[in-house]
């Protein structure tokens, strides 16, 4: 068990090493930052300067090892757009973020479990027809799309603007969290009917356990093991997601942020919002691994 | 019949069971009658398909919804139980009627402690909290679990089959019920296991005064516990009586069947042996795992020596975990060996690689014991038998050709060739399987529990067909098995193997009339009938 954790974090840790390696290489590559820094009409001896004061005139490796030397120290650069820390820039938009995506993962996963337990239980009748068509939906349609389309009838038929943060949470962690739901619905479902088939529950219902008490107690909790693996997985899309919903929503979070600095190449926080992001995946995978010890005592034993 | 002061513990009447539209057969089970006193053991016996779990179910109330009870009548202890499946049947389930299954390990649930499943039983009987664990544990007790407080304790993965057996027996027997409903308990366990098994269930339905409904298609245990015999076929009742009589004198010819089934007796061969086809000196595989914080080693085979002569069937029997399979697995070269050396036909083989390899392969074929695992669900019979020759290089159309004639001496009709396995029976399909391993010609078949997964009366087709295509073909056989009566039915030579090591070796007969070592004996003496009278 101390192996399995050990080896975990482990893993973890050349993740995030290999991610700030290529945030590296990448920026390295995508042309002159000295060029990009310094205004269009700059003379020559200018970029230079800008060259010098970046580091850019060390030989590569000693570029390399001072950039994550000051990573290690959580010094991130600094915002050519409001000359304050990466870091603080992120940590001012990270709120309104949390607290979007926190709602969208609610809803996906309140939804998403009940809608794929009714259709589990009701399996092949209309209902679980209906519940999967509709997942099916929620999980194939673009968010940009459902985004503008809640907007555009809030707008017209109830005189609601959707949009900002005035307008309440609701609207956009629906849109963000709509494809993840989809998905749920649909694993709960073949997971709750997996193991409702399981010889253990006939054996439960042979010991004279009620229905109710079998589903909730013995099915649930171990239809729910492989679902923990699919909700970590997402934490990806919803991040990809609330870039587009922000933006749509105009939403002041991270995602709007990221689609800003990008636009006016503050190389600083695109920087360091691609290693927070990496780092909010890593660490959803890891809390996941860590969780299956908790669920599942079969993995205490490797 | 006059009302008795204690009515039979189950009675049964003119049960029929509907199998939905478009089955095989109209009824799962039809006029099914069966009475049990106070005490009683009653087997039930048959094959697969034969309705016997389907009866068993309807006791329980719990037959799924696409099975119909068209007809009859259930009475537990004189009072009609309730509809299939109804609330009320779940007061019974535990208090007058409790089942254990084939599978122990698997009916209980995975991550939740064997002690809250146990004391569970107890809360939704409605017995006070503050009794449960003390009966739990003394129930943990009864069923001779050597060391209750940790079993208690445990996920189900950490048991043995045995102990999730005895578990699983707790927790049938903790409201004591008038009726415990075994369900083949013992089919998946060891011999040895198996046998304790049975001991138990006969001790405690002496100590709680529970009948016991057991469910079996082997007759050898039905020769170790029954005071009863129900024989099924199809669905149908076609022998019952006292255990004694069914035993000594059968009626029905399907009931011989099984009873011969259970007592295969030794192939009076022993001819001269031939030269030495596969030659393992000193043997030795460890299986590592884990990397530095979680390395384990498991010492599979330890210095093993065989010799397998030409025309030569070897059996290796031993329990689970003994080592066979691995030493199946070096044999094939499927496993690197450690130590030691395989020669085939006086050629080291040991570390062959690339061509000679492939070349070794196509000599020494083998039929594993799943024939549902065992085939690509998605090659039709001629292609999955004619892969192996085309890959070996024969022309595709000739190849065909070499699989139809295959095919047929295994006894499957033309038509099966163009056929998918699923559309065959757990027995059409190891026929499959023997078809490609035979069709390349191998000099060499190692069999791992082939047999095993079939059914008692298949398991004799099987059996027959290996030696009648031996005989013809003139390939030299290991045969692996758990089960001594295969052995005895299958081999020349036998070799008894414990913890990766060979115990004992030499002709079968002699193994087994005169075994040398306390194994062989523990073996022999644990196989189902002994007691009973039926020998191996």
């Amino acid at each position: 068990m101390i192996g399995y954790v050990l080896s975990r974090l482990a893993r973890a840790a050349i993740t995030l090493l290999v991610t700030v390696t290529l945030v590296f290489i990448f920026i390295r590559f995508s042309g002159d930052p000295a060029a990009a820094l310094a205004p269009p009409d700059a003379p020559q001896e200018v970029i230079e300067q800008y060259r010098r004061a970046l580091g850019l005139d060390q030989p590569l490796w000693a570029q390399y090892t001072g950039y994550l030397g000051r990573i290690l120290q959580g010094d991130f650069g600094y915002s050519i757009h409001s000359g304050r820390p990466a870091l603080q820039v992120f940590l001012d938009r990270l709120p309104a973020t949390l607290y979007l995506g926190g709602t969208a993962l609610l809803i996906a996963l309140v939804l998403g479990l009940s809608l794929g337990a009714i259709a589990a239980l009701n399996r092949g009748k209309p209902i679980d027809r209906a519940v999967m068509g509709f997942s099916v939906f929620a999980f194939a349609m673009p968010n940009f799309l459902f985004g503008l389309g809640m907007i555009l009838i809030g707008s017209l038929a109830f005189q609601v603007y959707l949009g900002g943060q005035g307008a309440g949470v609701l609207a956009p962690a629906l849109t963000l969290g709509l494809a993840s739901m989809g998905s749920y619905a649909r694993f709960t479902r073949s997971s709750l009917l997996e193991t409702i088939n399981k010889p253990f529950m006939l054996a439960a219902e042979a010991r004279g356990i009620p229905y109710r008490r079998r589903l909730i107690r013995h099915a649930l909790p171990n239809a729910s093991i492989p679902l923990v693996t699919l909700v970590g997985l997402s934490v990806g899309s919803l991040i990809a997601g609330s870039v587009v919903t922000e933006q749509v929503f105009a939403w002041p979070g991270v995602g709007q942020l990221l689609v800003r600095s990008v636009a006016t190449r503050d190389i600083a926080t695109v920087q360091f919002l691609v290693l927070a992001i990496a780092a909010t995946m890593i660490t959803a995978n890891l809390i996941v691994d860590l969780l299956y010890l908790v669920l599942d005592p079969r993995i205490r034993v490797r | 019949m006059a009302a008795s002061p204690t009515p039979p513990v189950l009675e049964v009447r003119d049960l029929r069971i509907a199998l939905p539209p478009g089955a095989d057969r109209d009824h799962a089970a039809d006029g099914i009658d069966l009475t049990m006193a106070p005490g009683q053991t009653l087997c039930l016996v048959g094959e697969s398909g034969s309705g016997k779990s389907v009866i068993a179910q309807a006791i329980m109330g719990m037959l799924p919804p696409v099975l119909r009870m068209e007809r009859g009548r259930i009475t537990l202890q004189g009072t009609e139980t309730p509809p299939q499946r109804s609330d009320r049947f779940n007061r019974l389930r535990g208090t007058q009627v409790a089942m254990v299954f084939q599978d122990a390990v698997s009916s209980l649930n995975p991550i939740q402690r064997v002690g809250r499943q146990l004391e569970e039983i107890l809360q939704v009987h409605g017995v006070p909290q503050s009794q449960r664990r003390k009966r739990v544990m003394d129930m943990l007790a009864a069923v001779q679990l050597p060391d209750p407080d940790r079993a208690y304790r445990s996920y189900p993965h950490e048991m043995s089959g045995g102990q999730a057996q005895r578990i699983v027996i707790a927790g049938a027997l903790l409201l004591n019920p008038a009726l415990l409903i075994a369900d083949e308990p013992t089919t998946a366990l060891d011999v040895t296991t198996q046998a304790e098994i049975l001991d138990l269930i006969d001790g405690l339905k002496k100590k709680f005064d529970t009948s016991v409904l057991f469910i079996t298609h082997d007759f050898g245990v039905v020769a170790d516990i029954a005071d009863h015999v129900v024989v099924l076929k199809d669905g149908l009742i076609v022998e019952h009586g006292a255990a004694e009589s069914v035993l000594r004198a059968p009626q029905h010819a399907y009931t011989k069947r099984l009873l011969d089934a259970a007592s295969l007796e030794g192939r009076a061969q022993g001819g001269d042996a031939g030269a030495p086809v596969l030659t393992v000196r000193d043997l030795n595989l460890t299986y590592r795992r884990g990397f530095f914080f979680n390395r384990t080693e498991v010492a599979a085979v330890r210095d093993v020596n065989l010799t397998l002569h030409k025309g030569q069937t070897l059996a290796v029997v031993g329990e689970s975990g003994s080592g066979k399979s691995s030493l199946a697995k070096c044999l094939l070269r499927l496993e690197d060996v450690e130590s030691g050396t395989i020669a085939f036909k006086g050629q080291d083989i040991t570390h062959e690689r690339g061509r000679a390899l492939r070349d070794f392969r196509a000599r020494v074929q083998v039929v594993l014991q799943d024939p549902f695992g065992a085939l690509d669900p998605r090659f039709r019979t001629l292609d999955a038998v004619a892969e192996g020759p085309i890959i070996h290089g024969v022309p595709r159309k000739q190849a065909h050709e070499r699989a139809r004639q295959m095919l047929e001496r295994v006894g499957l009709g033309p038509q099966a060739a163009a056929r998918y396995p699923q559309e065959f029976s757990g027995g059409q399909r190891q026929r499959i399987c023997i078809a490609r391993a035979l069709v390349l010609e191998p000099e060499v078949l190692i069999a791992d529990e082939a047999v095993s997964a079939l059914d008692v009366s298949i398991q004799v087709q099987i059996l027959d067909l290996f030696t009648e295509l031996q005989k013809s073909l003139g390939f030299s056989m290991v045969f692996i098995t758990h089960d001594l009566h295969v052995a005895a039915a299958i081999s020349d030579r036998v070799l008894v193997m414990q913890n990766g090591r060979v115990v004992e070796e030499g002709p079968t007969a002699e193994v087994f009339e005169h075994p040398q070592k306390d194994y062989t004996r523990d073996l022999l003496n644990s196989a189902p009938g002994r007691k009973g009278g039926l020998a191996a």
